[in-house]
């Protein structure tokens, strides 16, 4: 086995050292009940790197690349190009196969990169502290939701309905345990009035902007009617580069900001791994969840990074640790990190820039098609459609004529009537003008 | 002085290396490389897109006012940045990481291609269910691997990591005790426990009780079943256990445990020392999370990202978090909706958005292939024989708490062997730095004195481990015949001294500002 660098004859003067007759003499402890041999795994045996590689690539060819046509899926998980320099970065071992930092002395790329993307994250967001990443979007909606209740000592969130049902139903699950989650009815394409909702128990609303319709909100007359009744406001973005050409949440007076973070430097990996981006206030610094890094100096006074604050967290407090969290994001945050330095102030703006013209030449080019309108009128670089007929149906029948159509929003809410013709479709800059053209073409055809 | 035939002197001389200050600040190899917002110039970047004509009407008047504050940096720049960086930063790629516990294992690059391959990569996770059945394929099959491996009969897939599959299997349990009409809220957890145990469980909403260790390493078995009681609803045991030993008594524990009506809950983060060999399913375990990251290999990444697929027992598999997989004459298909679920399903949520992170399923599956049954079997066992190894070969200068072992896949020593000496169990470790060693865990579990927890993994050659056996060995000798000088203040030769994280709590700077503008953190 190519991984495995013992020989037999090592595994015997090894085992001769110990003073164990065999390798079973090891597993002594083991209940004989539970012992088992090779024989009782119907698995195969050791492959060469030709075979695993056949074994894979045949898999990886029944599935359509998001690249290999025409493709407008979005509603959480966007396909922007990454740069190639960041996967190879990322993939230098000194990054790829190394530990949490917990060793500062030999850790320093890990931890001053984690400062970079700390500070990226609080300028993107207009946020004064940000974390050292969670898993992703929505477990990070979901940490927010929680501390909110720890900083307000109150048990109910209010959520939006243009947040991402999935994110909603995250939130439900872990929320609902100690508090109450109540979730505003579904409004594609208008603003719901989230502010009516809130009463003196209510410990934050959430609200996503842009929505899970594309719709950009105004999060300033939420933001002031949560704090006139003591309650915070989370914003949630799932589309980050959004923030290149939107006011952030943070100059709308969000409380805490939960984002995704994928759409820098990440594929879209068929749902993960992605990076949660974590952002709040100074003053509720120490109700944050996850690992933060942060500056000092060394016994001869050069500056350098740790890991710091970690009587919030799990190794140190246990049972009263802020959050469970150990393991987050951090190889997906080196890749964000690397590809927003890559961009800079203009190329984050220009990337911006381009998929709204994109998205907006293409919503033009859409509700042209007899039977089509849209259903968001301000938006990013996604928008919600409304068709004749059953999204499901539509984007169906446009698969085989080679066009990933977008995301039908029965597919996130299934029970609901009221929005079986409603497809929500993105694009960004990997989008050419004939990817749209095709796009409205065949969208023509099948109604 | 030795020279050669040029004159030219090929021996290092006499000045110390170390007191000569260089002009720019580098070291040779080391470079003081400052943050990125200390570079680049206004206007610049490493990105080139066209501008484009860009109409603000559907902003809804939300454009953004101020610039972000981002540097302007060229490739070449950035790319020098972060090469620069990594080079301060050890790796399990450049020696030997014996992190007990958190399994430093070899990451191949074969599951880095596999994983880019554009059918899982570029698979959008909501695109249309007949477009990514290869997607859908690769999960079944690494479930299959799953679920053969540890003997039990489902395993859910969501998980990003090892506490979210905490989290997730108390949640089934949760579930199940609420399905029984019944109100449980205390959960057992080892004081040796991983902090992810007690702090998933206080998550999770139920109270922590811990249970002593004996002073074999041992969970105190009789101390547990004097714990149990109606108000119990599981227990959190790791095996094999944070002191690096297989639990003798586990198959009567979980009978006790379930004769109590609670569940048994079990940290698989150590399943690396058994998989091939032992099933957990055959110890009665109900549900256990397995660290892709450290069992199956995918990198660590500095920090993650990992994933933490859970196995459930027949008791908990109809509470499994949405969605599920089924495989039916249509072929794969994800149920995403409590509308859609198969008879007996009862989901309790679910743990995030989409079906998980496919992209370490997909690098865990080729580690699989790769090994298969015989390879995996063969990798528990030589990372078990190379811990027992470096037990036997240190038993005798360092100390080791637990006896002559066996141990399973790490040794575990205490702080004994340095009483008297001056050495610190941190001295000790941050010595191995300037040999060209991480150290190994310190100070974990809890339940030993200065614990060191070794783990070298089945990725050592004898050699190596032999090297790393005879440094140890030398510093243990060294540091009891008083020769303490290396210790102190170490490393010396690493990237940066001892650094000071006191001083980093107590006046945080989590984020870089310009220089005008006051550090406002507290």
């Amino acid at each position: 086995m190519r991984y495995l660098p013992l020989t037999s004859d090592d595994r015997a003067a090894m085992l001769n050292r110990i003073g164990a007759r065999d390798m079973d003499a090891l597993f002594r402890d083991v209940p004989k009940a539970a012992v088992v041999s090779r024989s009782m795994f119907d698995l195969p045996d050791t492959q060469g790197e030709i075979e695993v590689e056949r074994h894979m690539s045949r898999l990886a060819a029944k599935t359509t690349a998001a690249g290999s046509l025409p493709f407008f899926c979005g509603a959480g998980a966007y396909r922007h190009h990454v740069p190639a320099s960041v996967d190879h970065l990322i993939q230098r071992s000194e990054f790829l196969t190394s530990y949490t930092p917990y060793q500062p002395e030999i850790a320093q790329g890990t931890l001053q990169y984690l400062f970079e993307f700390q500070t990226q994250v609080a300028l993107l967001t207009g946020m004064e502290v940000a974390n050292a990443s969670l898993y992703d979007g929505s477990t990070a909606t979901a940490e927010a939701v929680l501390m909110a209740q720890r900083v307000t000592r109150r048990p109910k969130a209010i959520l939006s309905g243009g947040l991402h049902p999935h994110y909603a139903e995250t939130v439900e699950t872990v929320a609902a345990l100690s508090g109450e989650v109540v979730r505003a009815p579904v409004t594609p394409g208008a603003a719901e009035d989230i502010a009516a909702m809130i009463d003196d128990k209510t410990a934050c609303v959430v609200v996503q902007s842009p929505d899970v319709f594309g719709l950009i909100r105004n999060l300033k007359p939420i933001a002031e009617a949560a704090h006139a009744k003591g309650a915070l406001l989370i914003a949630v973005v799932t589309e980050i580069v959004s923030l290149g050409l939107i006011e952030p949440p943070g100059a709308q007076g969000a409380d805490i900001v939960a984002a995704e973070g994928q759409s820098i430097g990440n594929a879209i990996n068929f749902g993960g791994p992605y990076v949660g981006l974590f952002a709040t206030r100074e003053k509720f610094l120490r109700q944050m969840p996850g690992r933060l890094t942060g500056e000092t100096v060394d016994a001869e006074g050069k500056r350098g990074y740790v890991l710091t604050l970690s009587t919030r967290e799990q190794h140190i407090r246990r049972e009263k640790a802020t959050s469970n969290i150990c393991t987050n994001s951090g190889l997906c945050c080196l890749a964000f990190t690397i590809h927003l330095s890559l961009l800079g102030e203009e190329g984050f703006g220009r990337l911006a820039r381009t998929n709204h013209a994109k998205a907006s030449a293409l919503a033009d080019k859409l509700a042209a098609v007899k039977g089509v309108s849209l259903a968001t009128q301000s938006f990013f670089n996604e928008f919600t459609i409304k068709l004749p007929k059953p999204a499901v149906e539509v984007v169906d029948a446009l698969v085989d004529k080679g066009v990933i159509a977008g995301v039908p929003v029965s597919r996130l809410l299934p029970h609901d009537p009221n929005v079986r013709d409603l497809l929500i479709v993105a694009a960004t800059e990997t989008n050419s003008d004939e990817d749209c053209a095709a796009f409205a073409k065949a969208l023509a055809e099948v109604l | 002085m030795t020279m050669n035939n040029q004159g030219r002197p090929t021996a290092p001389g006499t000045i110390e290396a170390n007191e000569l200050p260089t002009i720019s600040g580098d070291r040779g190899l080391m470079h003081e490389e400052p943050l990125i917002f200390e570079l680049g110039r206004p206007g610049m970047t490493g990105v080139d897109l066209p501008e484009v004509q860009m109409s603000e009407a559907r902003l809804g008047g939300m454009r953004r006012k101020g610039p972000v504050g981002l540097p302007g940096l060229s490739e070449p720049e950035v790319v020098r940045h972060y090469v620069r960086l990594s080079q301060t930063n050890y790796s399990i790629d450049a020696g030997l990481y014996p992190l007990g516990s958190c399994t430093m294992k070899h990451n191949p690059r074969l599951n880095e291609k596999m994983a880019r391959l554009p059918g899982f990569a570029d698979a959008h996770p909501l695109a249309p269910q007949k477009t990514v059945q290869g997607a859908m394929e690769a999960i079944a099959q690494l479930m299959n691997w799953l679920t053969t491996l540890t003997g039990m009969p489902a395993v859910a897939m969501s998980p990003k990591a090892g506490a979210h599959g905490e989290l997730c299997g108390l949640l089934a349990i949760r579930a199940a005790i609420e399905a029984r009409g019944e109100n449980r809220k205390r959960i057992l957890v080892p004081e040796s426990a991983h902090g992810t145990n007690p702090a998933t469980a206080a998550f999770a909403g139920f109270t922590v009780d811990e249970v002593p260790a004996k002073g074999d390493g041992h969970v105190d078995a009789d101390a547990l079943e004097a714990k149990l009681g109606l108000d119990v609803a599981a227990i959190m045991l790791t095996n094999p256990n944070t002191c690096g030993l297989f639990e003798k008594r586990i198959i009567e524990i979980a009978e006790h445990v379930h004769r109590a009506g609670a569940y048994f809950y079990c940290d698989g983060a150590n399943f690396n020392a058994i998989a091939g060999r032992v099933r957990p399913g055959d110890l009665g375990i109900d549900a256990m999370h397995i660290n892709l990251h450290k069992t199956f290999s995918t990198p660590h990444g500095g920090g993650g990202p990992g994933a933490g697929p859970v196995v459930l027992s027949e008791a908990l598999a109809p509470f499994a978090p949405l969605p599920l997989l089924v495989h039916d004459s249509k072929g794969f298909r994800l149920i995403e909706d409590r509308a859609d679920l198969p008879e007996g399903a009862n989901p309790f949520g679910r743990m995030c958005a989409f079906h998980g992170q496919m992209g370490m399923f997909t690098r865990a599956l080729a580690y699989m292939l790769s090994h298969g049954a015989d390879g995996i079997r063969q990798a528990s066992e030589d990372a078990v024989l190379s811990a027992n190894y470096i037990l036997a070969s240190l038993k005798d200068v360092m100390s080791a708490p637990f006896g002559d072992g066996p141990c399973m896949h790490e040794a575990l020593f205490d702080d004994s062997f340095l009483e008297g000496t001056g050495v610190t169990t941190l001295d000790f470790a941050k010595a191995m730095i300037d040999e060209g060693y991480h150290p190994m865990t310190m100070y974990f579990p809890l339940v030993v004195h200065g614990a060191m927890l070794i783990e070298p993994t089945e990725s050592e050659s004898r050699e190596s481990v032999d090297r790393f056996i005879h440094v140890l060995r030398t510093m243990a000798e060294e540091a009891k015949a008083g020769k303490t000088e290396r210790f102190g203040g170490a490393p010396r030769l690493a990237p940066r001294r001892r650094l000071d994280e006191t001083a980093a709590a107590r006046k945080p700077i989590l984020r870089w500002k310009p220089k005008d503008l006051p550090q406002a953190a507290e």
